[in-house]
């Protein structure tokens, strides 16, 4: 019976997986390689279990397209405009110099110009499964290497369109043209259209689902979600994303660079949370899915033909994609050590190229042993990945850190502190130890390797790690806390980290510390109040000092400068105001001294500075006193 | 030869005519201490056990200050509330300042007259002063009466000099013993002793 047949399958694809992946995370190896190893061993090399693993292939690369819709919810679209740089530069230029060094070495093998550069194109790509896994399991998404190596995937799947166009018009170089109607139909039937039809096709389908995504969907939502019935909910994600999917297929887009724009069009709804836990678990079990499939599909049989070929020509695209990467890496300036971190993210092939090799076999590009032999020297090599970042993170890094004098980071033992604080210099030791002196438990973090070296001999509690990592947060027991005290000299890393807590853990309280009054209107924006300028305070208080040196009495002086500290705060709530109002005429950051001394300095005409005429001693009262020297004064003042 | 020690309160010193020349007229004095409760503490966190220390090292404590809102500048109240503490200054185990003496030197903008029950004012300065009269009582210590300068506002050159004068020589009186208890008892103010004492 055809049922049966299909729940034997689900039974041995379910069972490898739920036996292999907790096996493979507990050694430290991740899912992705438990995937992997699990669809090895059922596949037909090792046990048998499963025949043609290629249909399971196609149907779970479904969890690819679900995975980018869910990245892209967590995706702004100003985030994203802030990308574009390293999507176009960082992405553009990892597949061109691939493709190109990759063409010349194929050259070299004798291969026809036409075949190269399609092996060069093809290769090129990276795993968009296998690297987002990798980095959402390991909580770098919003690392700076994570975000490079997702602009670089975000650019190869664009690249994709291009690239399926192109196969079949370089199939017809230095070959009798041999471009078939069933070719054709391949590409979609928009495909056969003129390209300014095209066009104008793609981006009237992208406009639709951005208006859909904009204005039509979150109504469907709520009228959806007041039924109560969530299962409708679930079905309607899933009918958004595989209609969505669908759509682009027939237009001849990637489905999956679709389903990100419909993502992140939604990104800001009140329905992301809802539709990201609606997706997730199937998002999870297919992409499982897909990584069995790919371990299932390893053609064993050729590579145990001439093993030596076979690991020389992964270890040779891993190398190039490794060295390309790297040296990008530098050129775009990621913080040292994260570009071993990038490299090593992306130095695999792309399931893309799967699809591509088949579809260039079509084209006659390439005949059956040389697309069996690009098979499998790519799935090898996104087997190999797993393996490839955890070498970087036990031998590379390490050495690394070690050159630059840093520490592994630091596993924190309190969990339930309710004060957490980021940031143990000239500022946050000052707030540790006034709150270790009245006792309150902290958690103290700083990346800075030797300021806690030094600390830790003065008896201090306090643990090495970057809080702008999730999991460094989650290691510190952020979902225990109270408070998060931002106290770090970073201060673009701290807004990122205030943005990220206030979003995911709204009960934590944040307290931070802010560089000049610009930066505590972007803490305002991010409704955290309780901000303080790290130079103003200490700054008013030798003011005061000055005064008394000046002839002030020290109360006068207290009084002159706490006036000027109050009419400062009001002058600032003014300015936010404006700020607000004219956001980009602030956001130059050149002039950012210079605007900030002449807009304090003109909203503070409407305020006086001076202590007010303090109720004592006041010189109306002796006037009236004079004048009224024959009746009786009431006394209130002396 | 007794110690005497001026708590000082003047928030704006600066402004000050009187309690300047008063203050000023005195802090030559030997065995006179001036604490300038303002000066000393701007932000108003009183160091408690420095204070202890000084009262325990004097006999005479003087409370000057202007007589704002018919009592002393805020710093005093918070003075009294911080520093006579239970079981130091007051209760069974408190008997630190048992046996002072304590004075109010004061000025007011309202003439003597206003002072009274017949007076705008209702109320005598005395009257007015018993709450510091019964927390020294509280104390174990004796309350005199009050050094009172009046009609600040409206006071003449020579007037002021006059209350100079009279302060310096009733601190130096008071400190070298030349008062006793009973001598406070037919007198309102101290400013009378001149009559009797000079």
């Amino acid at each position: 019976m055809h049922n049966q047949e299909f729940f034997l399958q689900a039974l041995i694809y379910l069972g490898a997986a739920v036996v292999t992946v907790p096996l493979a995370k507990k050694l430290g190896l991740g899912s992705v390689l438990g995937y992997l190893l699990a669809g090895i061993i059922i596949g037909p090399f090792v046990l048998g279990w499963v025949g043609q693993a290629d249909e399971v292939m196609h149907f779970a690369e479904f969890g690819v397209v679900l995975m980018l819709f869910i990245i892209g919810l967590e995706l702004e679209p100003a985030l994203l405009w802030r990308m574009r740089r390293s999507i176009f530069g960082l992405g553009g230029l990892q597949v061109l110099v691939t493709a190109i060094v990759i063409t010349v070495i194929a050259l070299m093998m004798n291969f026809q110009i036409n075949r190269a550069i399609a092996i060069g194109l093809i290769l090129a790509l990276s795993s968009t499964a296998i690297v987002l896994q990798t980095l959402s399991e390991k909580g770098l998404l919003r690392n700076v290497a994570g975000r490079s190596a997702f602009s670089v995937l975000l650019f190869q799947d664009i690249a994709v369109i291009p690239i399926l166009a192109l196969l079949p018009l370089i199939a017809t170089l230095g070959q009798p043209a041999d471009i078939s109607e069933s070719t054709l139909s391949n590409l979609g039937k928009v495909a056969q259209m003129p390209g300014w039809l095209q066009l104008l096709i793609i981006f009237g389908v992208i406009a639709v689902i951005v208006f859909i995504g904009r204005f039509v969907a979150r109504h469907i939502f709520r009228l959806i979600a007041e039924t109560g019935l969530h299962e409708v909910f679930v079905a309607m994600a899933l009918l958004m994303v595989i209609g969505i999917a669908l759509v682009m297929d027939f237009i001849g887009l990637s489905p999956a660079l679709g389903t990100f724009i419909a993502g992140v069009v939604l990104a800001d709804s009140e329905y992301r949370h809802e539709l990201e836990t609606t997706i997730d678990p199937f998002k999870g079990l297919l992409l499982g899915l897909f990584f069995i499939s790919v371990g299932a599909s390893i053609n064993f049989s050729l590579f145990i033909e001439n093993p030596l070929l076979i690991v020389s020509l992964v270890l040779l695209l891993i190398v190039i994609k490794f060295t390309v990467l790297l040296i990008l890496g530098r050129i775009f300036r990621l913080k040292k050590g994260f570009e071993f971190l990038f490299a090593f993210l992306l130095a695999q092939s792309s399931e893309f190229s799967f699809v591509l090799i088949s579809f260039s076999k079509q084209n006659k590009l390439f005949d059956e042993y040389t697309s069996a032999l690009l098979l499998l020297v790519v799935t090898l090599s996104m087997a190999v990945s797993p393996l490839l970042l955890i070498f970087n993170d036990k031998a590379v890094s390490p050495i690394l850190a070690r050159w630059q004098n840093k520490l592994e980071y630091d596993e924190v033992e309190e969990q339930e502190n309710p004060v957490i604080l980021a940031g143990f210099g000239r500022f946050g030791l000052v707030i540790g130890r006034i709150l270790l002196a009245n006792n309150f438990k902290v958690t103290i973090l700083d990346n800075n390797p030797s300021n806690v070296e030094v600390l830790r001999n003065y008896g201090f509690k306090l643990y090495f790690g970057d809080v702008t990592r999730p999991q460094m947060l989650e290691n510190a027991g952020i979902k225990n806390a109270r408070m998060l005290i931002l106290s770090m000299a970073e201060h673009d890393d701290a807004l990122k980290v205030a943005s990220y807590v206030r979003e995911k853990y709204p009960h934590v309280k944040i307290l931070a510390r802010a560089k000049d009054i610009f930066h505590v209107f972007e803490y305002f924006k991010l409704d955290v109040r309780t901000v303080q300028r790290e130079m103003f305070e200490s700054a008013s208080e030798l003011g005061a000092k000055a005064l008394v040196e000046l002839g002030f009495t020290r109360y006068e002086a207290y009084r002159a400068t706490r006036t000027f500290n109050h009419h400062e705060e009001l002058v600032t709530s003014e300015l936010y105001k404006h700020w607000l109002e004219d956001h980009q005429k602030f956001m130059r950051e050149t002039q950012r001294f210079r605007e900030q001394v002449s807009e304090t300095l003109q909203a503070e005409k409407n305020y006086s500075i001076h202590d007010s005429e303090c109720a004592w001693d006041v010189d109306t009262l002796k006037e009236e006193a004079l004048s009224n020297s024959k009746k009786d004064t009431p006394d209130s003042k002396s | 030869m007794k110690k005497i020690l001026i708590l000082f309160a003047h928030p704006a010193y600066q402004k000050s005519i009187i309690n300047k020349a008063l203050i000023n007229g005195v802090r030559d004095l030997k065995g006179v201490t001036i604490n300038d409760l303002y000066e000393k503490y701007p932000d108003f966190f009183i160091d408690i056990s420095a204070e202890q220390k000084l009262l325990l090292q004097h006999d005479i404590i003087v409370w000057h200050h202007p007589f704002y809102w018919y009592s002393a500048p805020s710093i005093i109240k918070e003075w009294m509330d911080l520093v006579l503490q239970h079981g130091f200054a007051y209760g069974r185990q408190g008997r630190a300042l048992e046996g002072k003496w304590v004075m109010s030197a004061i000025s007011t903008g309202g003439r003597a007259e206003v002072y009274s029950k017949t007076g705008s004012n209702h109320f005598t300065v005395n009257e007015f002063l018993a709450p510091f009269n019964q927390s020294v009582s509280l104390c174990r210590m004796l309350y005199l009466p009050p050094f009172v300068t009046h009609g600040s506002h409206t006071i003449t050159g020579s007037q002021l000099d006059g209350q100079v004068s009279a302060y310096r020589q009733l601190l130096i009186l008071l400190r070298d013993e030349k008062l006793q208890a009973e001598d406070f008892d037919k007198i309102q103010y101290m400013n009378q002793l001149k009559a009797t004492h000079a």
